[in-house]
């Protein structure tokens, strides 16, 4: 099973509209949406023949007030700030808890419930080349990276099942939890970075990730032509550090214009010369010669914060 | 641009990349520049970019902590309790061959394992989660940087903790990090208006309907920002007016623009024109908020 992750650090660099491409230029394809806080690739993929399934994140305190004697003993023990006197009446935030138990545990009347949170909830469906799982976080909820391993398990279950070969993982910002939990235990990397400073300093933390998890790492400049000094300051370090460039891709309006037509750049303009470039982009990476790439060279860099 | 007394706005987005530091630096320049008390409160943790874009001394750094279980083997009879209390799975107990462990990364502090043992087994340490640091940029502004350690389960303390040491501030900004789980409900819930950059396509109206609702639920005030206008389409401004949202601003989509954000400058001090754009902004949230 091949499993190639889409990464980036900086949000809006174009993760999804590439994922996206991917996974309509390949066919017999399973695609996994990680992104669980605000997951879009399903507005181009349009999966259909939905299943889905409800996951509990945590618990939240709740108080029964017919038994509670306002003896405030659960505010003193809550570390999180969550309950207080609020009008003379003991409140718990739901906010603010963490479902820890604690207050429940001590309430001398037994007047503290724990509720399951599980409003969150995954789905597989259908789309045109393949199959596709993904989830949604409910509102302030935890993203510890536990429901990206969901959407993950359900993935490999799916290739599994149906003997597909190729998962596309479209991963979500940043460098915390669900990055490592999109990460562990894939084959490929593509690292979307834009020619932004921003966006450069966060793809070297999102490197030093992979590099750790020795997972072989591709970047990819996205939108190129809006700094062309940035993006050659990008390819010196990607060539000092030995981490190949699978390519560059112009900033191009029809991106948008497919996004609104349901539709990915490659589906959409096949001749443009986005599309062009990322197709060529996603036929070099599936041939790279596993050999040649010195993973432990990658896995020696020490990229310096600040 | 009037006197209040101590002003919060949060700047965020659901979807990465839309434009929020963009906003929250110029916003806080202009106010600066104009001679009034400003705090930046730069909340996205994990990725922490705000002082690229402004900068200064830095004043001091601060560490966060969490408080971890150490349990002394010595005293403890491996009764299993503080595994029973533990409802994070961060400790590892083993009966049988008398193991007892705690999992530092999984341990949240709540601090119920220290209840839960009778025996006097259990005493805290010190863990550093990350860092807030304060940056003095004249007498009159200041940032304040959370930024967490690579691999910590959650930035929300150090959010809180940078969020308390603007807390005097006569008006302060919090640029929030990306989403709407945790780390964006930390940041936004003790500002008074709540400032939601998108942009005209289809993900970033998606995004914002999850923005709204998570907003609409905790009965906080927000308004919303387009940017990058001209590409896509007018389906996000045809859902604000149906749903009378107020949009505050618009950002042209423009080349220039997206040049002097990809080198860290501000596009205020480039384009003095926006300066007046931004007061314009203050002015309007001021409204909504004394409403």
């Amino acid at each position: 099973m091949n499993e190639i992750v889409i990464l980036s650090g900086k949000g809006g660099t174009g993760k999804t509209s590439l994922s996206a491409a991917f996974a309509t230029i390949s066919n017999k394809t399973v695609v996994a949406d990680c992104d669980v806080d605000a997951s879009n690739l399903h507005l181009i993929l349009n999966p259909e023949n939905y299943f889905e399934r409800n996951f509990t994140t945590g618990h939240t305190a709740v108080i029964e007030y017919s038994t509670c004697t306002n003896c405030g003993l659960c505010a003193d023990y809550c570390r999180f700030d969550a309950i207080s006197f609020q009008q003379g009446k003991v409140t718990i935030s739901e906010i603010s808890c963490d479902g820890c138990k604690l207050c429940s545990r001590v309430c001398p009347s037994h007047s503290i419930q724990m509720i399951p949170s599980d409003k969150s909830r995954w789905y597989i469906g259908n789309y045109r080349n393949g199959k596709m799982v993904h989830a949604r976080l409910s509102p302030g909820e935890e993203n510890s990276g536990k429901l990206v391993n969901v959407v993950r398990e359900n993935a490999r279950k799916t290739a599994q099942e149906t003997g597909w070969e190729t998962i596309i993982i479209d991963g979500p910002p940043g460098t915390g939890c669900p990055v490592i939990s999109s990460v562990t235990g894939t084959n490929t990397a593509i690292i979307v970075s834009e020619p932004t400073n921003s966006g450069f300093h966060d793809m070297k933390r999102v490197l030093e990730i992979t590099a750790n998890f020795n997972v072989k790492s591709f970047v990819l400049i996205n939108k190129y032509d809006l700094n062309e000094t940035i993006t050659g300051r990008i390819e010196s370090w990607c060539i000092e550090n030995n981490i190949p460039v699978a390519g560059k891709i112009p900033f191009d309006e029809q991106i948008v214009e497919a996004m609104i037509n349901c539709q990915s750049i490659t589906e959409w303009k096949p001749e443009s010369e986005a599309s062009k470039e990322i197709i060529r982009i996603w036929k070099q990476i599936n041939q790279f010669d596993n050999d040649k790439f010195r993973t432990n060279t990658i896995a020696q860099i020490q990229i310096k914060s600040e | 641009m009037t006197d209040h007394s101590k002003l919060k706005i949060a700047v965020a987005s659901g979807k990465g990349g839309t434009g929020k530091t963009l906003v929250s630096t110029n916003l806080f320049w202009t106010i600066q520049k104009a001679g009034l008390p400003v705090t930046l409160v730069d909340c996205d943790a994990e990725e922490p970019n705000v002082a690229e874009f402004v900068s200064g001394d830095v004043l001091h750094t601060h560490t966060v902590t969490q408080n971890i279980p150490v349990i002394n083997t010595e005293l403890c009879v491996f009764c299993g309790k503080c595994f029973e209390y533990c409802n994070y799975n961060a400790i590892v107990y083993l009966p049988d061959s008398h193991f007892i462990q705690v999992v530092e990364d999984l341990c949240h502090d709540c601090g119920a394992c220290s209840v839960a043992c009778q025996f006097g087994a259990i005493t805290e340490k010190k863990k550093q989660l990350g860092t807030v640091k304060s940056i003095y940029l004249n007498s009159h502004a200041e940032i304040i940087e959370a930024c967490a350690d690579v691999g910590v389960y959650s930035p929300v303390p150090i959010i809180k903790k940078a969020i308390k040491e603007a807390s005097n501030s006569y008006l302060a900004i919090y640029d929030s990090p990306p989403g709407i789980s945790c780390p964006f409900i930390a940041t936004i819930e003790k500002a008074d208006f709540v400032v939601l950059v998108t942009e005209p396509t289809p993900f970033g109206l998606n995004d914002l309907k999850l923005s709204v609702e998570t907003l609409q639920q905790l009965k906080k005030p927000f308004g919303v920002i387009v940017n990058r206008a001209g590409l896509g389409n007018r389906e996000v401004y045809d859902w604000l007016e149906q749903n009378n949202i107020p949009l505050l601003l618009e950002i042209p989509f423009d080349r220039e623009i997206a040049r002097i954000y990809s080198e860290g400058r501000l596009l205020a001090e480039e384009k003095p024109a926006y300066q007046i754009q931004f007061k314009e902004l203050l002015k309007a949230i001021e409204k909504i908020v004394q409403q």
